[in-house]
């Protein structure tokens, strides 16, 4: 495709990581943000290619491991209702809030619906007046803009029954929460691409001064990844923390002005809980007052449900950096993608499943499980 | 601007917990279905201990029973495709093809089929007609023949337009012996053409989801592309179609009943352009994504580029390549060489593949 396989040329990947290796002089540990730059990091193999001396930490940057079990179950309780259709992203169904998950309520008989945008929501929603359909908007700043826009238009073309359940978080916070805390080791960051695609450059360089660290603004292909890494390590290597552009075909510094009035319009922030981590201040977006009457929580009356975390898995410790996933001793035993004991088992983007998917050589051996014989096809 | 808490407050990473969520499903859910890890346990858990024998164990795609003298693959199948028609075929053609290759995995000859027919309540008969016309014409391609049949009605609300389950017959040829238990180090892995196709067709044209391009489904009855393959070798040993859960679900399946690895080499495997963008765009995995016109073989070594050209040679092989072999080490496990050099893990999937957010 192109502009994606100019990024995975093999020989342009080895000429990086030649560069890489004769930049290094000793370790550094580096963060990237991204879920989805830490799926194509593991999927193409890429942090067993680097020099040793390079170490990635696996960020809390997947929206789907960090959305509350509150919210999850917010979402179970809304889904339920038989007048609701409840529309999500797919990768949403599968994660666990207390007792089922929203593959579970379909199952039940609730209207689950995976789509692709909200806008495809909100065209469900024109289609069927008599139903009430809400749109599980999660995400980092990367799908705020079109949840925010599919709210805007419910309200101008007075969509009175299509309402958002939103748990949008946002990466800057998540950052100063990493860097502030005790045992942080990391020296320099991979941000999002997409991200600062909607954002701009903006509030990083605040971030960078304040701790000291290199942030290098990246993509997802491979060599974009690499690109970004290389240029960390030089930065690492001379003392430097600057704010760098690795993705300037997507990213400009004032970000998208179109996208941002549509977030500036229908969200404020608000300090949000984060899976596995905690509540950090301001880091996330709800509706702003003008919206309310579109806020799901507040329609379906489910601002009072409260749910406490209880401690039985390392993930937090994963999320920031303190471990690898295969050191955790329930990693490929207790704790698979068919039984997560933590969110970062569920989506592709955590980090846990990420290594069980494609590194689970690494770690303990998986369970055997038999062959099943073809029955009951889904597409066939 | 909302009342913001005091930035002060360290989050504290002692405190950074995850909660325990679900072992086990106590009602059917869509994953169930999806060929993976999940379906395999409702057979382990539910249809093994109820019925189970040793045919039954051998979990091919299809039994191969010793009757009065002869050998005789025996498949059954349902077919609940939603839409009924899509690009490159209909729930009539894959009703035929999709139990046919079943039945040419296991080396043999189909046969004669049964169509068992399951009809909502308000369906137009036209759309019966046109299915019922699609499996006549895909049978007679196939060279077999319908020889019985049964059709029920269920209330308006019970089904999702019509349900086609059909059975198959057909003659193992001797010496032939091809089960997935069969696969050895050394074997090469052979895929008959690009993957991908089927699924991709499927969701391009499902409710909401339009990716501005036409893929055609690959449905096609393989039965004598495996008769070219054998013309060139009877040792082979495994074939499968990668059916839903795609060329993983069938690898994997493959390691773990003959106790071998499998390893890819990612360059090799051929995904066609569109079905590269759609995964892309989807965020899924092209190894991943059904087929229905394809089959994997693994062969050994030595036989490989005779069967590759066997394969060629023919209409539904002319896409043949071999895009790995299988090894002695990390048995059961399917692992690929990327592209860059690195290497990963192929899982058997849980269930449905799930679109990503992001």
């Amino acid at each position: 495709m192109k502009y994606i396989d100019e990024f995975n040329d093999p020989d342009l990947a080895r000429r990086l990581l030649d560069e890489i290796r004769a930049t290094v002089t000793r370790p550094w540990a580096l963060m990237e943000v991204c879920g989805g730059q830490t799926h194509s990091i593991i999927r193409h193999g890429i942090d067993q290619l680097l020099p040793d001396e390079v170490e990635l930490i696996h960020g809390p940057g997947c929206p789907v491991c960090v959305t509350p079990l509150e919210m999850i179950d917010k979402a179970l309780e809304i889904a339920s209702r038989p007048e609701v259709v409840f529309c999500s992203f797919g990768d949403m169904l599968r994660v666990p809030g207390t007792g089922r998950d929203l593959f579970r309520v379909k199952g039940e008989g609730g209207d689950v619906r995976v789509v692709y945008s909200p806008l495809d929501a909100l065209r469900l929603a024109r289609r069927h007046p008599d139903r009430e359909v809400v749109f599980f908007a999660i995400g980092f700043e990367t799908t705020a803009p079109a949840n925010a826009m599919a709210v805007h238009q419910a309200r101008r073309l007075g969509v009175g029954n299509f309402s958002l359940l939103v748990s949008h978080v946002r990466v800057p916070p998540a950052v100063e929460a990493v860097m502030t805390a005790p045992a942080c080791r990391v020296q320099g960051f991979l941000a999002a691409g997409h991200v600062c695609s909607v954002m701009g450059t903006a509030e990083y360089p605040d971030l960078a001064e304040r701790h000291r660290v290199p942030i290098v603004v990246t993509g997802f292909e491979p060599l974009d990844i690499l690109e970004g890494i290389r240029l960390a390590v030089h930065q690492l290597e001379r003392g430097e923390h600057r704010v760098e552009n690795a993705y300037a075909r997507a990213v400009r510094p004032e970000g998208n002005p179109a996208a941002l009035r549509m977030i500036e319009e229908v969200f404020e922030v608000t300090d949000r809980s984060w899976r596995g981590i905690g509540r950090i201040p301001a880091s996330g977006w709800r509706l702003t007052d003008a919206y309310r009457a579109f806020d799901a929580e507040h329609r379906f009356d489910v601002t009072g449900i409260r749910t406490e975390e209880p401690a039985v898995c390392r993930s937090g410790e994963v999320l920031q950096g303190l471990i690898k996933p295969t050191e955790c001793p329930a990693f490929g035993t207790d704790c698979t993608p068919r039984t997560p004991l933590g969110a970062t088992m569920v989506s592709s983007e955590g980090a846990c499943a990420a290594y069980y998917l494609y590194r689970r050589m690494d770690g303990p051996a998986p369970r055997g499980s038999r062959a099943p014989q073809e029955e009951m096809n889904p597409v066939g | 601007m909302a009342e913001l808490a005091d930035p002060s407050v360290l989050v504290d990473p002692a405190n950074w917990t995850c909660p325990a969520p679900l072992r086990d499903q106590p009602i059917v859910v869509m994953g169930h279905g999806g060929g993976g890890t999940l379906s395999a346990e409702l057979v382990e858990q539910v249809f093994t201990p109820a019925y189970g024998n040793a045919t039954l164990a051998a979990l091919g795609d299809s039994a191969v029973l010793d009757l009065g003298g002869a050998r005789l693959a025996f498949s059954t199948d349902s077919y609940v495709v939603r839409p009924l028609f899509f690009p490159g075929g209909s729930l009539g053609d894959l009703a035929v093809n999709g139990t046919v290759n079943d039945l040419a995995m296991s080396g043999a000859r189909p046969a004669h089929l049964s169509a068992a027919f399951v009809l909502e309540e308000g369906v137009e008969v036209a759309v019966v007609e046109r299915i019922a016309r699609a499996l006549g014409q895909a049978a007679e391609a196939a060279g077999v023949t319908v020889v019985t049949g049964d059709t029920k009605v269920v209330e308006a609300g019970h089904g999702d337009g019509v349900y086609v389950t059909t059975a198959g017959i057909g003659l193992v040829p001797d010496g032939v012996d091809i089960r997935p238990q069969r696969a050895r180090p050394g074997d090469a892995v052979i895929v008959s053409g690009p993957i991908g196709l089927h699924g991709v067709a499927i969701m391009s044209v499902r409710e909401g989801l339009d990716f501005g391009v036409e893929v055609a489904s690959d449905t096609a009855p393989l039965a004598d592309l495996v008769a070219a393959v054998l013309a060139a070798t009877a040792d082979v040993h495994v074939l499968r179609d990668p059916t839903r859960g795609g060329l993983a679900a069938s690898l994997n399946e493959i390691a773990r009943a003959s106790g071998t690895g499998v390893r890819l080499r990612e360059r090799d495997v051929p995904v066609p352009e569109a079905v590269a963008n759609a995964c892309g765009f989807l965020g899924l995995d092209p190894l991943y994504v059904a087929n229905e016109g394809r089959l994997v073989a693994f062969v050994p070594r030595p036989a490989a580029d005779e069967v590759l050209a066997a394969m060629r040679a023919h209409p539904r092989g002319a896409g043949a390549v071999i895009v790995g072999e299988c090894v002695a080490e990390h048995p059961g496990m399917v692992v690929v060489s990327t592209g860059l050099g690195g290497t990963r893990v192929v899982d058997m999937p849980l269930g449905e593949q799930l679109p990503r957010i992001c």
